[in-house]
Order: C-alpha cells, then sequence, then structure tokens
C-alpha cells in the first residue's frame, strides 16, 4: 500500500506496510494481516520472558530520547503490591512529526495490541492512550478499535480468555505541545495542569495517579509485537554492522521543502543523502535545499554537507551535529528566510511553554522578541550576542527540556547562517522579502 | 491526590448559583450532566482512579454540548468531580482548545508553524480572513458564522497546509482552495 504515496523500492516496510490500506483498520481485517497473534503468544509466557526479547532487539524509544524500551520496562518491580500503569504518548505535536497520526489512522489495532503486550510485561492491568486534543480522526478510529477489541474479548477483564486483565482506553488531550513531555502528559491525565515534573521520582517509581508507570511512544509499543512475532535477531539485524545500539525500522515524517513530502520507513543506518534525493525525490523544481532539522524542530538545524554525510541512526545524526529525536524531518530550501523561520520557531516554544519555570517563560518570550526585530530589519549586532546569552541561561537549568529545544535551533542558526543574520541587521530589512511585500 | 469537596464545596455551590445568571452573556445554564451525559460520565469514572482523572472529559463534553466553556459550566463540572470552580479555572486556561468565550459557528485553525510556514501557510490564513470576512485574527464576523485563528502545529507537517474546521481536519489547503471549502459551509 503507502500512504500519500507508493512505497520506494528502498523502504523496510515493517509499521508501515499497512498504511492507506482501509481494510486493515478494523478488527477482522487486522487479524487477517496477523494481528494480535503476539498477543495471544505474549499472554502464555511470562512478563520477564518478554522484556528479555525485547531488551535483546535493542528497540529504543521513538518519541526523541531513543531510550532503550527493554530497560525502561525492567525498571517496573513485580509483585510490589501496586497498581502499575501503562502510558501511551500519542501527543505528538513536535514540529515536523506526523508518524504516530498515520500508525493510529490506519493501523489502531497494531497500537492496542503493542500496549496490551507493553501492559503485560510491566505488570500493568491499565494502558492509557494519550492523544493530542486536534487528532480528531485518530482518536476516532483508536476509540473505535478500543470498543472492538474490548467486545470481542482481545482486552478487558479477560483478554484473549486467559483470564488477564488489559484495560486500554483513549485520553483525548486539550491542546498543549508540553503534554507529550513524559511528567506534564502524567498530570494532564490525572485532570491537571500541563506542568512537567521535578525528576526523581521517576516514573517508574511514582508516575500517574502516584504509582509506578511507564511512558511509551506510538510508534514504540507499535514495534513490540513484531518484535514478539519475528524475534530479536530479526530486529536487530536492521541496523549498520558498525553501530549495533541503533536496531529496527524507523519511520521519518519529511516535510516542508521537498518534493514528496510523507512517511518514509527505513532501516536504522539509512543514507540520508539517498533519503533526501532518492525517496523523497530532492528539492522542489528549481530549488535547492540549504538546510534540514532531521529530528523534530528541537534539534540542532544541519546545513546540507552536514545532512548529506550523515546516517539514519541515533548515533548517525549525533555523529553529524544533530540528533535523530522524533525523526521528524524538516526541508528548508535556499527561497526561505532563515531568520523568519528560526524566529518562527521561536515563537513556537514560547506559545508553547507552560511558564513553570523563569529561564522557559522569559527566555522563550525575549528570544522570540528579539529574533521577530532582527527578521522586521530593527535588530543591532549586540542581539546576536544577547540571543546567545540567553541561550546559555535556558539551557539545563529548567525541569523540562522546552528551554533548551528553543535555545537549540537559535544557537545553531547564528553559528552556521551568521550571514543572513547580519543582512538583515545592516540592510534593515529582510533581504528575502520582494519589494512588494516588504 | 484529589482536591476534596470540603475545600471547595461550599463555594461551587454558591458560584453555581450566581453563575447560572452568566450575567457576560445574558444566558442561563442549563446543567449537561443529566440523563445521557450523566451516564457517560458516570462509566467514565470507572476508568480512572480518580474523579479528578475525569475534568479534561467531562470538559470536553460540556464544550461539545454548549460550544465554550463558561464560568457556571466550570461550576458544574466542579461540583460533579467535587472540584472547585477556581481549580477547574486553572486548568481550563492551561489548555488552548477550550473555548473560555463564544467562537463563531465555525471555528477555523490554520496551522502556521515553521513546517507549513515555509510551505506558505501565512498566505492561506490570509485567505481565510479575507473571504470569512473575519479580518482579523480571533476576531468573529459579524454573521456570527467564523473564527479564523493560527494554531502552533497540528502534526501533519507532510500535508502543508491543515486547516481544521470545527472538529473536521482537512489536509493539504492552499489559498486557492479556500473560497470553496468556505462556500460549503452552511
Amino acid at each position: 500500500m503507502g500512504y500519500p504515496h507508493a512505497p520506494h523500492p528502498r523502504e523496510t516496510l515493517v509499521l508501515s506496510k499497512y498504511f492507506g490500506d482501509r481494510d486493515a483498520i478494523g478488527l477482522d481485517g487486522w487479524r487477517k494481516r496477523g494481528g494480535y497473534v503476539a498477543l495471544e503468544r505474549a499472554l502464555g509466557m511470562t512478563p520477564a520472558e518478554i522484556v528479555t526479547i525485547v531488551k535483546d532487539s535493542g528497540l529504543r524509544g521513538r518519541g526523541g530520547a531513543g531510550f532503550p524500551t527493554g530497560l525502561k520496562w525492567s525498571f517496573m518491580k513485580p509483585g510490589d503490591g501496586k497498581p502499575h500503569y501503562l502510558c501511551c504518548n500519542a501527543d505528538e505535536s513536535e514540529p515536523g512529526t506526523f508518524k504516530d497520526r498515520e500508525i493510529m489512522r490506519w493501523t489502531p489495532h497494531a497500537l492496542i495490541e503493542g500496549c496490551a503486550i507493553g501492559s503485560y510485561a510491566i505488570g500493568a492491568e491499565t494502558c492509557y492512550i494519550y492523544i493530542r486534543g486536534e487528532f480528531t480522526e485518530p482518536l476516532e478510529r483508536m476509540e473505535v478499535a478500543v470498543r472492538e477489541a474490548r467486545a470481542a474479548g482481545v482486552i478487558g477483564p479477560n483478554a484473549m480468555g486467559t483470564g488477564k486483565r488489559v484495560d486500554v482506553w483513549v485520553h483525548k488531550g486539550a491542546g498543549a505541545y508540553i503534554c507529550g513531555e513524559e511528567t506534564a502528559l502524567m498530570n494532564s491525565l490525572e485532570g491537571r495542569r500541563g506542568n512537567p515534573r521535578i525528576k526523581p521520582p521517576f516514573p517508574a517509581v511514582a508516575g500517574v495517579f502516584g504509582q509506578p508507570t511507564t511512558i511509551n511512544n506510538v510508534e514504540t509499543l507499535a514495534a513490540v509485537p513484531h518484535i514478539l512475532n519475528n524475534g530479536a535477531d530479526w530486529y536487530k539485524k536492521m541496523a549498520r554492522p558498525d553501530n549495533p545500539k541503533s536496531t529496527g525500522t524507523k519511520l521519518w515524517s519529511v516535510c516542508g521543502n521537498i518534493a514528496r513530502p510523507g512517511n518514509y520507513e527505513v532501516e536504522m543506518g539509512f543514507p540520508f543523502k539517498d533519503f533526501l534525493y532518492d525517496l523523497c525525490g530532492g528539492p522542489p523544481p528549481g530549488r535547492k535545499f540549504k538546510a534540514v532539522i532531521p529530528g523534530g524542530s528541537s534539534v540542532p538545524i544541519m546545513n546540507m554537507e552536514e545532512a548529506e554525510a550523515a546516517l539514519m541512526d541515533y548515533e548517525g545524526m549525533v555523529a553529524k551535529g544533530s540528533m535523530l529525536g522524533s525523526a521528524g524531518c524538516i526541508v528548508i530550501d535556499d527561497a526561505q528566510c532563515m531568520v523568519k523561520q528560526i524566529a518562527r520557531l521561536a515563537r513556537f516554544y514560547a506559545h508553547e511553554s507552560c511558564a513553570q519555570c523563569t529561564q522557559c517563560r522569559e527566555g522563550t518570550a525575549w528570544a522570540t522578541k528579539i529574533m521577530e526585530r532582527i527578521e522586521a530589519g530593527e535588530g543591532t549586532m549586540d542581539d546576536l550576542g544577547t540571543l546567545l546569552e540567553i541561550g546559555e541561561n535556558m539551557t539545563g537549568k529548567t525541569i523540562c527540556v522546552l528551554s533548551d529545544s528553543c535555545a537549540v535551533p537559535i544557537a545553531s542558526g547564528i553559528q552556521k547562517w551568521r550571514d543572513e543574520f547580519e543582512a538583515h541587521i545592516k540592510g534593515k530589512r529582510c533581504p528575502f522579502r520582494t519589494a512588494a511585500a516588504a | 491526590m484529589a482536591i476534596s469537596k470540603e475545600m471547595g464545596g461550599t463555594h461551587a455551590e454558591s458560584h453555581a448559583t450566581h453563575g447560572s445568571a452568566e450575567h457576560a452573556h445574558g444566558e442561563p445554564h442549563e446543567p449537561v450532566f443529566v440523563g445521557e451525559r450523566r451516564k457517560q460520565l458516570d462509566e467514565l469514572l470507572t476508568r480512572y482512579p480518580t474523579k479528578m482523572a475525569a475534568l479534561l472529559p467531562a470538559l470536553w463534553m460540556l464544550q461539545e454540548d454548549r460550544g465554550w466553556v463558561s464560568e457556571a459550566g466550570m461550576a458544574e463540572v466542579a461540583e460533579v468531580l467535587s472540584l472547585t470552580p477556581a481549580y477547574v479555572k486553572g486548568v481550563v486556561t492551561f489548555y488552548t482548545m477550550y473555548h473560555q468565550h463564544p467562537v463563531g459557528k465555525y471555528f477555523i485553525q490554520v496551522c502556521t508553524t515553521s513546517p507549513c510556514n515555509v510551505c506558505g501557510a501565512e498566505d492561506v490564513v490570509n485567505a481565510f480572513l479575507k473571504h470569512t470576512k473575519c479580518g482579523e485574527l480571533g476576531v468573529t464576523s459579524e454573521d456570527g458564522r467564523f473564527t479564523v485563528i493560527e494554531v502552533e502545529c497540528l502534526g501533519a507537517c507532510g500535508f502543508a497546509t491543515p486547516v481544521m474546521i470545527n472538529s473536521d481536519f482537512i489536509e493539504s489547503v492552499t489559498p486557492e482552495k479556500v473560497p470553496d471549502l468556505i462556500s460549503k459551509l452552511t
């Protein structure tokens, strides 16, 4: 299948195999495609056996941090007499990222199966799938799928007839980027303002409702049934020979100034240059790529020299000065003004700051004002130093990393496109604006 | 830990009485959580270990039924979940999707964050402002039909520019498509 375009021969379709396939959405169709076989097998294993397989597979968190999933699950102590919870983070709101949306739209049962296996593996009887409020269609499809699975006895008080309880519930967010941060998500789920919490205590000790909790991204959980079906070795082999730390397939969302935007699934370690030019079709006609933000808007911006030499896995992106993050790849071409786009990103973070920490509340707001002033042709050379100084005060000093995420693109922008900043300041106007638009 | 009823129960009731006058807009508040809605809420409460966890869903029900989240509506939600109205308002004001005042019949949200911005989202916003006759962001058109706002990343960046009209999610909107989209709204 493929959505919105046919798959490229160099893709490896695991999670995205049924994107665009309407027959895969319902329970019957999903079962015909091998659905819930892994859950049945999982419920016949011990939780520790499942954790071991996931550990061996090398699966790492797909939400941004890349923490090893099996290790995270192993922090949940069995037999502590407390209720355990699994939270599925479906608050996909990192600019550039839209992969979880497609998993939920086309293969909602894949996610439910992953949630059910994950719950059982960590000793939880309840899983909440927290979906951002704007995702009306994924919300609807997940709600329907949960009702179907419950009515068929796949999940519920007697999951697959095993006598084990696995409840999965959909919880709708209400518009807040920060609720994708795991501790903010838990606060929001509890009916509070979505302010991130100070760690420790870590969620595995005291998470949602004060109980041991694991939070996993949609894509992470959706990968688990495939790992159980095909084995850890199968998953582990999808990696660069010289880098066993990143394994499996990865969904990449591609957007911005590129010929074929959309989601692509490739094995870890795929060459970024081939990806951008071959799979995604290169820049729009008559344009050239100028910059790539490879992992969602919170990671350092790459110039093309860096991007074209990068390999698409956790370590490969770090080696070229950025991060894999949520693999939401924003491509910017030579017709775009970097100052304007970085100012727009800063405005995003200022809007989304929960305002709990001073460095973030003040820093994102002032950085935005200064960036917009420069973009309007009213900046001074001193502003560049001020921005970097504000950025330093915003980094590593707050409860969560939203503040850092605002500072990152500004710092990499000034470092790599200083000429564009200076042209705005010296020319007292944006050089990219046409006379008519100015 | 849920805020106990004792912390604000009395206040909640008195506030609800005041709120029913709804002085800002002159409309009395008809209770939302009766009949079918009450059943839905009760079912929802079985999913969570605390009543407070049903706050966001309860506010969604209120907004779906009334079009926005009024002070009196918040007081009712506080009452049914044993919270204080002040607490509920604190939560409402954190999230962007709860309308704290009435909006147009069609609430139009256009994504303008960077991935859409580089694909011309600002032109889409301007087309909506022009063709709805709203003129300005956040201002409801004179006929009460439209409110247009810019929204931060809708999470459909590969389909620039995504637009939400109420709960309809529309992909790949260009300025040229705007007049047709609006003409379909009655």
